[in-house]
């Protein structure tokens, strides 16, 4: 027993004088910044940034290579801190972007014409007069979008629309492009509040094809502190459109919407799981380093 | 010499780490993409080796059997494994930082690749002498460079492949790993 110990212990304190050494004569001058940074990291490895880690990162950081933003798990107090270190200033850093659906009608609000049984394309659905919805604005759900998504971050959901995981969402703009109706906006994270519709109807009209379109009551604008929404002229008419360099995410304006056509989402990281595997747990990135529940 | 012989070709090719005793696949898997990584893997790995199977067969011949401690085999083993990679690392990140960076995860993960530590315990199950166990030693390093050159040499030319989207990275690397390694059983009838 002692002897084991004995023996175990000097071998120890051998490799441990000899790395000892070794450290210092072979010590290699590293970028403080970088240690500096790698010190506020979140230090997840989750690889959300593209790099293999969060200290590949804080070299990427230093070496300019990536923007801060790209790091999801470390918000904007993130941002800041890496603002400090690198002496730049957080609004040269560009907000994260992610695809919002300008359009709520799904099979319970929006009245259908006739059901669609053809190819699932919406460029195919709306050649059968301009799709199977009595809205000529509202998504054909039938799911271009989530083809064209590379990420997996557009799932049809269960009532027809696609449902867009702001988590997995890169701002890479494919299903803005591809959506024959352009539904798709990219706006930047922080931007909770958006109106959901793009029907430039009257409000009657509008009322009648779909129980959630903007009917342009004008209730928004007149309840705005901050005279961030309008309804503005668009197409052949006019619908709700919010300014996002005014709006300060209050939600009035999604309250009082009587059709609630204007939108209040939750913050990204306060996301609450409903799920596993459906919706992220609050800061998850989809790194899949943890195990399923 | 006829001995010699037969310990090299047994462990490059007929016992080949890799491809034959399934030991070491995550570095054989991980660093086989460009041909310079795996070999700068190949030579991390038989530094590694070598260095371990020398110190190993000292460890176990003068301090373990003397003092008739020889269950302390496994930690003693990889407290020296540990060791010797500690000093690789800050080795190579010193005068070979490319190498380092392409290396990354897959050069700290040497600690506990288990070829290292394999080839230590064979060395001492085979019960070899110390120029045995040198060469023992250096015959299965040379033969997991070959393995990992081979895959990499494969790899890169599956870059230019059209293979089916499924199957693309890891799959295809599987395959192409039980491919060698069924190619490799073809030596087992050399000696």
């Amino acid at each position: 027993m002692l002897v084991a110990v004995v023996t175990l212990a000097t071998m120890g304190a051998i490799f441990g004088i000899v790395l000892g050494i070794a450290a210092k004569k072979f010590a290699v001058e590293v970028d403080p910044r970088v240690e500096n940074l790698l010190k506020i990291m979140p230090g997840a490895n989750c690889g959300a940034c593209g790099q293999p880690g969060c200290a590949a990162f804080a070299e990427a950081i230093v070496a300019g290579t990536v923007k801060p933003s790209a790091c999801s798990p470390g918000g904007t107090s993130l941002y800041e801190k890496i603002a400090a270190i690198m002496g730049t200033e957080v609004s040269a850093y560009q907000e994260r972007q992610v695809a919002q659906l300008l359009c709520q009608g799904d099979n319970i609000h929006t009245r259908m014409l006739y059901r669609y049984k053809g190819v699932n394309d919406c460029h195919a659905a709306l050649t059968n007069f301009k799709g199977p919805k009595a809205c000529n604005f509202g998504c054909v759900m039938q799911g271009s979008c989530s083809q064209v998504c590379q990420f997996g971050a557009i799932q049809m959901g269960v009532n027809g629309l696609p449902v867009v995981d702001y988590y997995r969402c890169t701002g890479c703009n494919k299903c803005v492009v591809e959506c024959p109706l352009q539904l798709y906006k990219l706006v930047g994270v922080s931007h909770l509040v958006n109106v959901r519709c793009v029907n430039t109807e009257k409000g009657k009209g509008a009322k009648t094809n779909c129980s959630t379109a903007c009917i342009k009551c004008k209730i928004c604008e007149k309840n705005c502190p901050e005279d961030a929404v309008h309804v503005v002229a668009q197409g052949d008419g006019t619908v709700a459109l919010i300014d996002y360099e005014k709006c300060t995410n209050c939600g009035i304006c999604a309250a009082k919407c009587p059709t609630k056509a204007i939108d209040k989402i939750m913050p990204l990281s306060e996301e609450v799981v409903l799920e596993v595997g459906e919706t992220p747990t609050p800061g998850c990135t989809h790194c899949g380093v943890c195990p399923p529940q | 010499m006829q001995e010699y012989f037969i310990i090299i070709i047994s462990a490059v090719l007929i016992n080949n780490i890799v491809l034959s005793q399934f030991l070491g696949i995550c570095p054989f898997l991980g660093v086989s993409k460009k041909l310079s990584a795996s070999l700068g893997m190949g030579g991390a790995v038989s530094f590694v080796l070598i260095l371990a199977g020398a110190l190993t067969w000292a460890v176990q011949v003068y301090l373990l059997n003397p003092f008739k401690i020889g269950y302390l085999q496994t930690i003693a083993f990889i407290l020296i494994i540990a060791a010797l990679v500690q000093f690789v690392e800050m080795v190579m990140k010193k005068y070979s930082p490319p190498l380092y960076k392409a290396l990354g995860i897959y050069l700290p993960l040497i600690t506990t690749n288990c070829a290292v530590l394999g080839v230590a315990i064979i060395n001492i199950q085979k019960e070899y002498t110390f120029a045995k166990v040198m060469v023992h030693s250096l015959s299965h390093a040379a033969g997991f460079t070959l393995a990992l050159v081979l895959m990499s040499g494969i790899r890169e030319r599956m870059e230019d492949a059209n293979i089916p989207e499924s199957m693309q990275g890891t799959p295809i690397a599987l395959v192409i790993a039980a491919l060698m390694s069924m190619a490799f059983l073809g030596f087992s009838g050399l000696i």
